[in-house]
């Protein structure tokens, strides 16, 4: 039916994208109330399938903006990229740093369980109970022996095997269930876990490679770079954002905006594009590192003379020791984002070090949770320091709150226009590293990879 | 309540009175007016604070740095034009001295958006350090720790609670 329709369809009820003159149907004596085409087009437009969605010609120098609307390409992410073969990042080992401890989080949709077992492995398993399906652990983190199904009391050990079945057997002989019956092969599913440098990830993939050739060597050397001791926790909070996951992941690979949008950033020479930097695209291109070195800011006035709106004269603060910091790591790198697909953020922005998880909350909601460290050796003197930096990031961030504004900005800005596209030629059309960070490689690399996994 | 104890409630009372008047009619330049010199302000969330973790969502730690964030709002932050409402009640003292009192409060925040939405922000408590007779006799903050109940902020949080 639907190839038939194609032959007609578009001449008779779209008068957009038909070549006849609208007016041909009255002409030829047609009688169609307008009402009623409104009406079978709707009714035909159903048959359409969501496969009809092709990516433009350009390739990754365009996104098409029904990418972050489609419900059914939200569907498809699910199932190919977050259940597919990438690494979902769970959380910090120094979040489950005992036998027995948990947490819980998401790949993608996914509720999932990460916790350390009795033997101090880390696991990771859905949070779905073999039996109808509930969550099986209600609380966000904490310390214990088994889990137990609120529902059913179906219990479970920490890594993810249903040890119990309550009332399995009946009682007094009567009831329970058949002796045949195996409810340990549906438990519910275990994820591969790789622990890297006191990050954790997790994957449902046998297929996915480890996750040193995940990140790539670079990307690598750039997470070891900042997780190069014992972490310990300062604590955490989410932002829930108004945009689809893929504008906040498109966001935070755009080292072109960072001076632009921030005034905050550009105004104190935190980051200025002509400062020393650059972006290096790892991975399949979806994992990047952008980074800068303040030191070398040589009072350059190129925003001066573009006259950028971020480059306001006599903005000073009065209390500077909000930005006072220490290369703690060595390297005159101030700062450093690096991104992993689909959704793993690692920052350090001077001495506030964070990993940020992009959680998608339906086509047009992501939940971005932060979770903020310090390192174990930390002295008070570091930890204040780092405590007073938290300003600059989170949803109150001095040089943060712009972007959760910013993405729901474009998810309101393309609500008209699914079938037009985003343009990413800044610094090219390729997907490769860069000295300079006028650039949207990496968002390139984002599109690159995230095409290859959907197939699309 | 002895009377004393009803004058310190209504002075408290009064100080939060025109701390929220003062936000909620934009008037962020006299925020940090509320606080003594070497005043705190944070906001954090309340299961950081159950779980021991010191992480704020903002924070100031004196009348200098409050004031930057007031001048950031105005000259580099870009966010939507927006509003809020508060509504504090419940307002517990517990004395520390002769010059100063703790008190603990509730509110709740609406924050109307200029599309027209308007949600339910923010709820929580004040937790707060007040010294009596601070500058020209009034009561002033030396601490104000604001507990969100929530460990989710919608999209940004730009204005002081």
């Amino acid at each position: 039916m639907v190839p038939l329709l194609g032959c007609w369809f578009p001449d008779y009820f779209n008068d957009r994208i038909s070549r006849k003159p609208p007016c041909d149907l009255h002409s030829r004596g047609e009688t169609s109330p307008p009402h009623l085409k409104r009406i079978l087009r709707a009714f035909f437009m159903s048959f359409v399938p969501a496969e009809s969605r092709a990516w433009p010609a350009e390739g990754v120098t365009r996104v098409p903006y029904w990418v972050y609307q489609d419900a059914e390409v939200y569907g498809r992410e699910q199932e190919r990229i977050f259940r597919g073969e990438t690494w979902t990042f769970l959380g910090l080992e120094a979040e489950v740093p005992q036998s027995g401890d948990f947490k819980t989080t998401f790949m993608g949709d996914m509720p999932v369980v990460l916790a350390r077992d009795e033997n101090g492995e880390l696991r990771a398993f859905e949070n779905r109970c073999a039996h109808r399906g509930a969550l099986l652990c209600l609380k966000g983190s904490g310390n214990t022996r088994e889990l137990a199904c609120v529902y059913h009391n179906w219990t479970y050990d920490l890594q993810g095997n249903l040890t119990a079945v309550a009332f399995r057997k009946g009682i007094q002989g009567k009831g329970g269930m058949p002796r045949d019956a195996r409810p340990e092969n549906h438990a519910p599913r275990k994820l591969r876990v790789a622990g890297y440098h006191g990050l954790v990830f997790g994957t449902l993939s046998d297929a996915a490679p480890s996750i040193e050739d995940y990140l790539g060597p670079e990307i690598a050397a750039r997470a070891r770079r900042v997780m190069k001791e014992p972490v310990t926790l300062l604590g955490g909070y989410s932002q829930m954002l108004p945009n689809n996951w893929k504008l906040y992941m498109d966001n935070v690979k755009d080292t072109y905006h960072a001076s632009l949008l921030h005034l905050f950033f550009t105004t104190f020479r935190l980051n200025r594009l002509e400062q020393k930097g650059g972006v290096i695209v790892g991975g399949d291109g979806g994992n990047h590192v952008s980074y800068t070195m303040m030191k070398t800011d040589a009072l350059a006035t190129e925003y001066e003379k573009a006259g950028v709106r971020s480059a306001r004269h006599g903005y000073r603060l009065e209390a500077p020791e909000l930005l006072e910091s220490v290369d703690e790591i060595g390297d005159g790198i101030t700062l450093q984002i690096l991104a992993v697909f689909p959704g793993f953020v690692l920052q350090q922005i001077m001495n506030s070090l964070a990993v940020r998880q992009v959680i998608p909350k339906g086509v047009n909601r992501t939940e971005l949770v932060w979770t903020c460290f310090g390192y174990a050796s930390d002295d008070p003197v570091m930890r204040e320091r780092r405590l007073r930096q938290a300003n600059l990031i989170g949803p109150a961030g001095y040089i943060s709150m712009e972007d959760g504004a910013a993405t729901g900005f474009v998810q309101r800005g393309v609500a008209g226009a699914p079938e037009h596209s985003a343009l990413v030629e800044m610094g090219g059309r390729a997907v490769a590293s860069d000295e300079s960070r006028v650039n949207e490689t990496s968002v390139r690399g984002l599109w690159q990879a995230y095409r290859r996994h959907m197939g699309l | 309540m002895n009377v004393a104890d009803i004058g310190q409630q209504l002075r408290v009372e009064n100080l939060f009175t025109r701390y929220v008047h003062a936000i909620d009619e934009d008037r962020l330049e006299d925020w940090p007016e509320f606080f003594v010199e070497g005043g705190a302000y944070r906001i954090i969330t309340a299961e950081n604070q159950e779980r021991g973790f010191a992480l704020p969502i903002l924070s100031a730690s004196s009348r200098a740095m409050m004031r930057d964030r007031v001048s950031a709002l105005r000259h580099a932050n870009i966010y939507e034009a927006q509003r809020y409402r508060h509504a504090v009640s419940s307002v517990l003292l517990q004395p520390v001295d002769a010059e100063t009192v703790r008190a603990v409060s509730n509110f709740i925040v609406v924050r109307t958006l200029h599309s027209g939405e308007s949600t339910l922000f923010a709820s929580g408590r004040f937790h707060d350090r007040i010294r009596l007779a601070g500058e020209a006799g009034l009561p002033q903050f030396e601490e104000r720790v604001v507990v969100l109940d929530s460990r989710v902020v919608d999209t940004l949080l730009a204005i002081p609670i």
